[in-house]
């Protein structure tokens, strides 16, 4: 089966931070699905992957924590795709993926742990983890976008930010860096890819990959807040209006800090920030609100109708 | 890029008079400096091997000090004494001591995971650093770390009810390690979050808080977890009190 088809259907993993802060990304990404036709089935009664936190405390137990969502997307919904739009959540369900596939000592914890907790053990290799960006560049793709564009983004100048996880460590990416067509680890593109083909001018961002200091957004602020206004101000001096993200937390992280920095540095960057799948939704002809706009922290609102998306 | 190495004089083992004349001979100031040599008589034998059996750290040995990990580093950029080659180098070495010079900045690694895309060693710095900073606390040589306190308040909350609810985990953070909300960036954030939303979203939001969101049938789950976090925990202390 090719990936178009596989992809049209996929169980959907949105992770406790789209029911929380990046709701407007839960919101943009359904909107976007229904709008090109694909189909999400969220994953019943699913648990947190355990984000970074609970690896820093005992990285196995994050690994089983991210099976028990694989499990029940393969042994129970019989589902053999699991789509992930928090770069956190597809990390984790990667990792764990790679850990069960190479290392026999996370089989036998994942194994001991599902067994008490009493459902199947998930067996590497039921299902395949992608991110929102694979789900609507493998199906839809640049061709199917440009055809279903109703305002298109022309003019508005993107900075691409992917953040950390959605690329390193580059192992758990197999599929990555695998020449014409692939995602590459250094220097992604699918972001960039949709939206040029809903008119976006990318503009040369070299901080594609670096990192926002998520980790201790709250705990050593001060690193993250320089961390981010690094990024701002690349994306500005890029020529950016708009920083367009694909990760709730990368998202939330610039916004927060954007304000930190000028509430405690007295620095002000202005430049917008969006998810992707906000952008795309607008190019689609969607209302702002249907994508959530207005859930945002950095207002966007008046930018789009400037550029008369609204 | 640029190589970052650390100087290996420290300013206090540089000693200058200001004025001093040997055998008729003004050598005042500068002409004056002496480095005093440092012998390490301190080395702790054992420090690879309980990094090592902490988690992150299984890999350690297999650094052959290239530097690439310092060199990618994120947090290097914005503090040169930050430097992941060098404190391999120490535990390797066991010099203790000197290592702990640097205890209270090791936890602040952002986990960009920078490092483990650059090493041709596979030694997964990353974990070595988040195996040093456990080190160091169950060592008693720093409190536990900011940090720290945040993954527990997390791992605690998903064990609980499965499920993240964020403004919850921050108030538990916030309230762990003794911090006010009432930060004047927090309040904007938050004036600036509530400004576009409409009322629905508003209860939505506020039930989210009260009512936190869980996974049924979770308590198997959680006490098989948590039988795992006690043994792991067991081990690790076995290992660091060899
Ligand atoms: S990465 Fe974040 S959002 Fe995704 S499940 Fe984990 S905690 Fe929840
Ligand atoms: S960019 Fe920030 S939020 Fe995104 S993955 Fe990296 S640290 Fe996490
Ligand atoms: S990059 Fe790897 S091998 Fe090189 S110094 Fe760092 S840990 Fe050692
Ligand atoms: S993971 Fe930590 S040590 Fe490695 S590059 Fe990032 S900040 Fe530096």
């Amino acid at each position: 089966m090719t990936k178009k088809d596989k992809y049209q259907k996929v169980a959907y993993y949105p992770g406790c931070a789209l029911e929380g802060t990046g709701h407007s990304y839960n919101r943009s990404t359904k909107a976007v699905g229904k709008a090109l036709g694909l189909d999400l089935v969220e994953v019943e009664n699913w648990n947190c992957c355990g984000a970074m936190e609970v690896k820093n405390v005992d990285p196995k137990l994050q690994t089983y924590l991210s099976s028990r969502v694989m499990s029940t997307a393969a042994n129970e919904m019989d589902m053999d795709v699991v789509m992930a739009p928090c770069n956190g959540c597809y990390h984790n369900l990667k990792k764990a993926e790679y850990d069960l596939k190479h290392d026999p000592e996370s089989v036998e914890v994942v194994s001991k742990l599902s067994q008490k907790a009493g459902h199947k053990t998930y067996e590497a290799g039921q299902v395949e983890t992608i991110h929102a960006l694979d789900w609507i560049k493998d199906t839809v793709g640049e061709e199917g976008l440009k055809e279903r564009v109703k305002n298109s983004l022309n003019g508005i100048k993107v900075a691409n930010y992917y953040g950390c996880m959605y690329t390193r460590p580059r192992h758990i990416f197999p599929e990555k860096d695998q020449g014409p067509g692939s995602e590459s680890t250094s220097k992604p593109h699918f972001m960039d890819d949709l939206l040029a083909a809903a008119g976006a001018e990318n503009v040369e961002f070299p901080l594609k990959t670096a990192c926002c200091g998520g980790a201790h957004t709250l705990s050593d602020s001060d690193t993250s807040t320089k961390l981010v206004l690094n990024i701002l101000k690349a994306a500005k001096l890029a020529g950016a209006d708009v920083i367009a993200t694909e990760c709730p937390t990368c998202h939330s992280g610039l916004e927060m800090h954007q304000i930190r920095a000028e509430k405690v540095l007295g620095e002000t960057v202005d430049i917008k920030i969006l998810y992707f799948t906000q952008l795309l939704g607008v190019a689609l002809g969607l209302k702002p609100r249907k994508v959530g706009v207005h859930e945002n922290v950095s207002d966007s609102r008046g930018f789009l109708k400037e550029r008369g998306l609204a | 890029m640029p190589i970052h190495e650390k100087s290996l004089i420290r300013p206090e083992n540089l000693t200058t008079h200001d004025e001093l004349v040997i055998d008729g001979v003004d050598v005042s100031g500068h002409w004056s400096t002496f480095i005093e040599s440092r012998v390490v008589s301190d080395y702790n034998e054992k420090l690879e091997d309980e990094i090592a059996a902490l988690p992150g750290g299984e890999q350690i040995h297999r650094c052959w000090q290239c530097g690439s990990c310092t060199n990618s580093c994120t947090v290097n950029a914005i503090n040169p004494d930050f430097n992941p080659r060098y404190w391999i180098y120490l535990i390797r070495m066991g010099m203790e001591s000197e290592l702990l010079r640097d205890k209270d900045i090791i936890w602040q690694c952002v986990s960009c995971n920078k490092c483990t895309y650059a090493c041709p060693r596979d030694v997964f710095p990353e974990g070595v650093m988040k195996a040093t900073s456990h080190w160091l606390e169950r060592k008693g040589h720093t409190e536990k770390s900011p940090s720290m306190h945040f993954d527990e308040v997390f791992t605690e909350q998903v064990l609980k009810t499965g499920k993240i609810e964020e403004s919850r985990t921050i108030r538990g953070f916030f309230k762990r390690t003794g911090q006010s909300l009432m930060q004047p960036w927090m309040v904007e954030m938050t004036k600036r979050m509530l400004r576009g939303l409409p009322v629905g979203l508003l209860t939505r939001m506020g039930l989210a808080t009260l009512v936190a969101p869980k996974t049924r049938d979770w308590s198997a789950a959680k006490a098989a977890m948590q039988d795992y976090i006690d043994e792991q925990h067991e081990k690790q202390e076995q290992a660091l009190s060899s």
